[in-house]
């Protein structure tokens, strides 16, 4: 297995990608729109329906999307009895916007990219669909839930089947949108609320970014559709090209929680797990990774761009590996090791074509194993009572042994360990590293150490060890309507990489879409991958050193530097609160005094002029009649000397 | 026979008659001193009617005595209230209609 990889990585190939012609919507594809139309029927009908959807609701809910993703798999089939240069179906659903010479129409595009795109949103969303109906069980808002998770998927794929940067947007501003209202689900509890609003407020500094990004595609190519953006987009100026694509890593930066917009994510935990799963690990995260690589015609003329978005996606990948190893909470630590997986996707799609088609298989195999983790955490905290500090948990190896296995297979496939599917993803990705910059290279695989440390610490805390449980906790494996998801989601774990790469070829698939350059390596490829795995034992077994004794149920105080930054967050929070939060407050506060001290002073002054004059002219009003015939008469002969003067000569 | 000296005249009895409402405390007084400026403008529009050679300035002469006599009686009436009910035909003291 391990020589097929390497013999596959070894050879150079130079795909340029092409811009193949939709094909129009016919047949099996003639319904492209209901894979919309599904969830959004979901939606509309629980939340609007209201109460009297309650009993029935999230079954409906959770059959529009297994429909949907029925149908997405109805499409894959289609797609693949096309030949491989004719796979791109476009279907116009209708003329949204049309001024002057811009036209943005409401379009679905369904190509190799997006149908990977979609087959894991809705598979993956299915199941945690059907998790979440045991997981919300005895909540009082679940019909609410499911109307929200239905819109989520909905948007999403939105977001991916556009065929233009403004439909895009829509489907963007959607997930956001989604995120607030799940993130905030518990809206009774402040920190939910206060979380939903962070992470909203994040997500809108990227907006900006992508809002300027379509006007400046819009000035510079005259049109927002994809095809015909990317057609001409070796023609335009560079410098042009590089403001395009830094606008474009900012919005993917807020939208996937990198540096340095990555302070939301660890906050969104406030949600449901399932929503953590769905939104925060499998799918809302991972839009910014499509947008950059689906815009890759334009990163291709521009080498600064995409240097930064790979410095972007080297920082964050460090930063999330290194906050996810000193978090107690287990849902804190996988959102940093979800924050750091999407910094290796960042950084695969920052090598340029020779690493888009990487970032996307990662992506893919991250999707699996990463809602795998979730779903089982979430396990975790329901057997034990909602607690989620992992300080609390140990030895659950023995109580939840279908949660421990199945969260064993994802841990295994994150850490990288052959023949799990992690392995052949991250792998590629460190090899396309090492053929754009040793350096770059290097620091994946000392991530990829950090990844197996942070990843086998939360898997002895939870699993192994001695039983640290609250008095209370009557910890017990999940009910099958939650196990069940997990074990499949278990076998995707272990298989999707095999599945996709030798069964599938999914390289091959992408590679019309994305492009692929490869150079081969002056030392074989297997070395690489031995390196690897070396550095990920190596991780794993200092984590066993450290955890295999007793963990204290308190953390402990003394501990070094880097130790007390990482449990802060390497206080993000701090610094957005110096550089932006307080500053923002300030020209608020100076906006506010110059309404209430200039605006409102010179009305106000205004008036207390006129009632202070007022309150002067009145005593005039003596109420001496003398007075009054004193001032009739001066009047008179002012009139009478100024008409003296004016008729004089 | 200078008509222009009556016009002077009229304006002395106009300027004696200001400064008798403006000067005098006892209101019949005051109204002594109105009299005496009407007077003062009818003498001045019947010298300038001579000074016209027409009838125009007698016949508003004779508008202003039926308007200073309709209130004289208007005028007078409101002293007399004033003065039963406060025994004094001052026009200082009634001074309430002020700020």
């Amino acid at each position: 297995m391990i020589g097929t990889g390497a013999a596959r990585l070894a050879d150079a190939t130079d795909v340029a990608p092409v811009i193949q012609p939709l094909a129009e919507a016919s047949g099996v594809f003639s319904y492209l729109w209901l894979l919309l139309a599904l969830p959004l029927l979901g939606a509309t009908v629980l939340l609007l329906g209201g109460r009297r959807t309650n009993r029935w609701g999230p079954y409906f809910a959770v059959l529009m999307v297994v429909g949907a993703a029925a149908y997405a798999v109805t499409l894959l089939l289609g797609m693949l009895g096309r030949s491989a240069d004719d796979r791109a179906i476009g279907q116009t659903l209708f003329e949204w916007v049309f001024v002057g010479g811009f036209t943005a129409p409401v379009a679905l595009q369904l190509d190799q990219l997006s149908i990977v795109f979609v087959l894991l949103i809705t598979i993956v969303g299915s199941l945690i669909h059907i998790y979440s109906l045991g997981y919300m069980e005895h909540d009082p808002d679940r019909r609410k839930f499911f109307g929200y998770l239905n819109l989520f998927v909905a948007a999403m794929l939105l977001l991916v089947l556009a065929d233009n940067y403004l439909l895009l947007y829509v489907g963007w501003e959607g997930v956001g949108l989604a995120s607030y209202l799940l993130i905030g689900f518990w809206q009774y509890k402040p920190s939910a609320a206060a979380a939903a609003k962070k992470a909203f407020v994040m997500n809108r500094i990227g907006d900006v970014g992508l809002s300027l990004a379509i006007m400046l595609i819009f000035v510079t190519f005259g049109t927002v559709v994809f095809d015909e953006v990317f057609a001409v987009a070796g023609e335009a100026n560079e410098s042009t090209l590089t403001w395009i694509g830094l606008l474009l890593l900012l919005a993917a930066a807020g939208k996937s929680a990198q540096f340095p917009l990555q302070a939301w994510l660890l906050d969104a935990m406030e949600g449901p797990t399932p929503v953590s799963a769905l939104i925060h690990a499998a799918t809302m995260v991972t839009a910014g990774v499509y947008l950059i690589v689906r815009s890759g015609a334009i990163y291709d003329g521009t080498i600064f761009a995409l240097t930064a978005v790979m410095v972007i996606g080297v920082i964050t990948m460090f930063l999330g590996a290194i906050i996810g190893s000193a978090k107690d909470d287990i849902k804190k630590s996988l959102a940093g090791s979800t924050m750091s997986q999407i910094g290796y996707m960042v950084l695969a799609a920052g090598l340029g074509p020779v690493g888009y088609v990487f970032a996307i298989f990662h992506l893919l195999t991250h999707g699996v194993f990463k809602a795998n983790l979730f779903l089982g955490a979430g396990s975790v905290i329901h057997g034990m009572n909602d607690e989620q500090d992992m300080r609390r948990y140990g030895a659950l190896r023995k109580v939840m042994v279908v949660t421990w296995l199945t969260f064993m297979a994802a841990y295994l496939a994150i850490i990288g360990i052959p023949p799990f599917s992690g392995f052949w993803s991250k792998d590629d990705i460190i090899h396309a590293a090492f053929e754009v910059n040793v350096f770059v290279g290097v620091c994946a695989i000392i991530a990829a150490g950090i990844t197996g440390f942070y990843m086998t610490r939360m898997v002895i805390m939870t699993f192994f060890g001695k039983a640290r449980w609250p008095d209370d906790a009557h910890p017990h494996e999940s009910k099958p309507v939650m196990t069940i998801p997990l074990i499949i989601l278990a076998l995707g774990s272990m298989f999707t990489g095999l599945a996709l790469l030798f069964w599938g070829d999914i390289i091959s698939w992408l590679t019309p879409v994305t492009g692929l350059e490869q150079t081969p390596l002056p030392f074989p490829t297997i070395i690489l991958e031995i390196v690897t795995l070396v550095i990920v034992l190596i991780g794993v077994a200092v984590a066993i050193a450290m955890y295999r004794r007793d963990v204290p149920v308190e953390a402990p105080q003394d501990v070094n530097i880097l130790t007390k930054a990482a449990r802060n967050s390497m206080y993000d929070d701090a610094i957005n609160d110096v550089l932006v939060v307080q500053p923002t407050y300030s020209v608020s506060r100076a906006f506010v005094g110059i309404d209430n001290k200039g605006i409102d002073g010179v009305v106000n002054g205004l008036a207390a002029f006129v009632g202070g004059s007022g309150e002067r002219l009145r005593r005039w009003q003596s109420g001496f009649a003398r007075s009054y015939a004193l001032a009739m008469v001066g009047g008179a002969v002012l009139v009478v000397a100024v008409l003296a003067v004016v008729r004089l000569p | 026979m200078n008509p222009e000296n009556y016009v002077v005249l009229a304006a002395v009895l106009f300027t004696i008659g200001t400064v008798g409402v403006l000067v005098r405390r006892n209101a019949i007084v005051v109204f002594m001193s109105i009299e005496l400026m009407l007077n003062a403008a009818n003498l001045a529009f019947v010298a300038f009617a001579r000074m016209q050679g027409n009838l125009d300035g007698q016949v508003i002469a004779f508008f202003v005595m039926v308007v200073a006599a309709a209130e004289v009686v208007v005028g007078l009436a409101i002293i007399v209230a004033i003065y039963r009910s406060r025994r004094s035909a001052s026009i200082d003291e009634p001074n309430l209609l002020k700020y």
